[in-house]
């Protein structure tokens, strides 16, 4: 089980949605594909929407993941748990499908008495550091996140860090929307190291659409694509960036 | 994160509330919220009689990871500066089951202010003692992760050094589990976040510097260990430790043993050198900066008064701690 894999999107917005599918749907699509959607909202100090805010919960939920609403300068240490977290998370569940498989009925970790509960945990905790992770960074770059992108681009920086830490490989790749002609860009393809983001972010659309939920089809679309084909030889040698 | 109402309520006990443990039946009367952390909170509660600290927290998994991460920390040998592991269970609420574990109430005064209130030997003295804890810890493979004035307490008769939190204990070798900004080395760009003996040492220097910087710096485009000494430097108070503090930032340490020992070494040269030193720095001070700069001035001159009286002091906590050492 130590070759497993755990996929995620991790998705870095500021707002709401407001063209093409509905995003909360697309990640419960994710979900049926066995992957998970995390979502980091970024809010202005003293300017919460609520209605992107309750959007970013109901996508994390339905999309198996974790959700959490920052501020621009507590990015980086958000990034970084609400990844770890949900690998746990994912991990937790299939331990938790073995244990209702084994054990039938509807039982689960939390049901058995806590000295067998922990030493599952041991396990659990075993799995997050060596399994690999692939995760797919979607970014908001609406007009609306400018001045938060030189945030972003630490934080993600920050995320690379703390997950070459772990034992397991990790593979990276990153994606912004609104795209220029289509809903989503390929910043960064997958890379075990995100290292220099530099100009990254620099061409940026600035057209009103947040299209959330197509980005997450094109999200889901690329971890398929990458289930079937498996790691590609030379994907480790080179880093591509467009859009610059 | 963003907890239902339900859960929340459920990790939510009142004074005077009594919990009892599902599995293991045993009973303990909630006194008062000694602390909220990212996992959860922790209470103080009351029983059969005595004390105890009675961490919640939001998921039972986490609950699970830091009671087997304190089961066996606790059994590596020699090691006395944290919280002993009483209990672990579940209580059954109205709002639902939450998950909670029991450990030893450790009744003492904040590290920082503590520190703050009194002369920077005594961060020398209560560095010695972490370092000599951490050594152990490390030397049984677990590497404290989260290290930070927040969770060390100071204790009374004698003054001792204690940590609290298990939280960020992490397996040697893994990545570290939590971490605080100011004291991550990742966050200098001074390395990674594996789990290392000198990534806690690096957070032991840190700590030294939070002493003269309480209200901490942030990072600039300036290389992390260059700002970080340019601070020091600029900080009187951690002169005597300016060489402890660099080599631990730098991540020249190969164990926390080493670094104790220069730390005690930086206490003995402060206690012998410091009187003719003194002195001179003050004359210097005068010349140079007299007339310039007032304020720089005054402190000194304030430090000086009962200056004696701190180096006897010190000399003599010394001789006891060296004692101590040596039987």
């Amino acid at each position: 089980m130590s070759q497993g894999t755990v996929r995620q999107i991790l998705l870095i917005t500021d707002g709401c949605s407001n063209a093409g599918e509905d995003p909360v749907a697309m990640a419960a699509m994710a979900r049926e594909e066995g992957l998970s959607v995390n979502v980091i909202g970024i809010t202005n100090e003293g300017d919460e929407s609520e209605r992107g805010m309750e959007e970013i919960t109901q996508i994390a939920q339905s999309g198996g993941g974790m959700s959490e609403v920052v501020y621009a300068r507590q990015l980086s240490q958000t990034v970084q748990m609400v990844t770890k977290k949900a690998m746990t998370q994912t991990i937790h569940g299939v331990v938790n499908r073995e244990i209702r498989q084994i054990l039938g009925t509807k039982q689960e970790m939390e049901d058995l008495e806590p000295e067998k509960r922990e030493e599952l945990m041991e396990v659990v905790d075993e799995l997050g550091e060596t399994s690999n992770l692939d995760i797919l960074i979607l970014v908001d770059t609406s007009a609306s996140m400018k001045t938060k992108l030189p945030r972003v681009q630490e934080a993600l920086l920050d995320l690379s860090l703390s997950l070459r830490s772990r034992e397991g490989e990790n593979h990276f790749c990153l994606y912004s929307f609104p795209g220029k002609r289509s809903h989503v860009d390929k910043l960064v393809s997958w890379t075990p190291q995100l290292d220099s983001l530099k100009g990254a972010f620099k061409k940026l659309s600035s057209s009103g659409i947040t299209p959330t939920g197509p980005a997450i089809t094109e999200a889901i679309k690329v971890h398929m694509k990458r289930m079937k084909k498996g790691p590609s030889d030379n994907e480790r040698l080179f880093i591509e960036e467009t859009g610059i | 994160m963003k907890d239902s109402l339900s859960k929340k309520q459920a990790y939510n006990f009142t004074p005077g509330q009594v919990i009892t443990g599902k599995w293991h039946g045993n009973k303990y009367r909630i006194i008062r919220i000694l602390g909220e952390g990212a996992i959860g909170r922790v209470y103080l509660a009351q029983t059969g009689g005595r004390l105890v600290a009675v961490k919640v927290a939001r998921q039972a998994m986490s609950v699970s990871s830091e009671v087997n991460v304190l089961r066996r920390v606790s059994k590596v040998q020699g090691l006395s500066l944290g919280p002993s592991f009483l209990d672990m269970d579940d209580v059954v609420t109205s709002h639902g089951t939450t998950s909670f574990y029991v450990m030893e109430f450790i009744q003492g005064q904040p590290f920082m202010p503590f520190v703050i209130n009194k002369g920077s030997e005594w961060l020398g003295l209560f560095t010695a003692q972490l370092l000599g804890d951490l050594h152990k810890m490390h030397a049984g493979g677990w590497i404290f992760g989260d290290l930070k004035p927040e969770n060390l307490l100071i204790t009374k008769q004698p003054y001792q050094l204690r940590w609290i939190d298990p939280g960020g204990i992490t397996k040697a070798g893994r990545s570290i589990k939590e971490y605080t900004e100011y004291f991550d080395r990742g966050y200098w760009g001074e390395g990674d976040r594996k789990a290392e003996p000198s990534y806690d040492l690096f957070a032991v220097a840190m700590l030294m510097v939070n002493r003269a910087y309480p209200s901490r710096f942030r990072k600039t485009s300036q290389k992390g260990t260059d700002y970080i000494l340019e601070k020091v430097t600029g900080a009187p108070l951690l002169h005597p430790y300016f060489t402890v503090i660099k080599k631990g930032i730098e991540q020249k340490y190969e164990d926390a043993g080493q670094m104790k020992e220069d730390v005690l070494m930086a206490l003995r040269n402060q206690k012998r050198a410091a009187v003719p030193s003194r002195l001179k720095r003050k004359a210097v001070l005068k010349k140079r900066n007299a007339p310039v700069n007032k304020t720089a001035g005054t402190p000194v001159t304030r430090e000086r008064k009962g200056y004696l009286e701190t180096v006897f002091f010190a000399s003599f906590l010394l001789t006891i701690y060296i004692l101590y050492l040596v039987g």
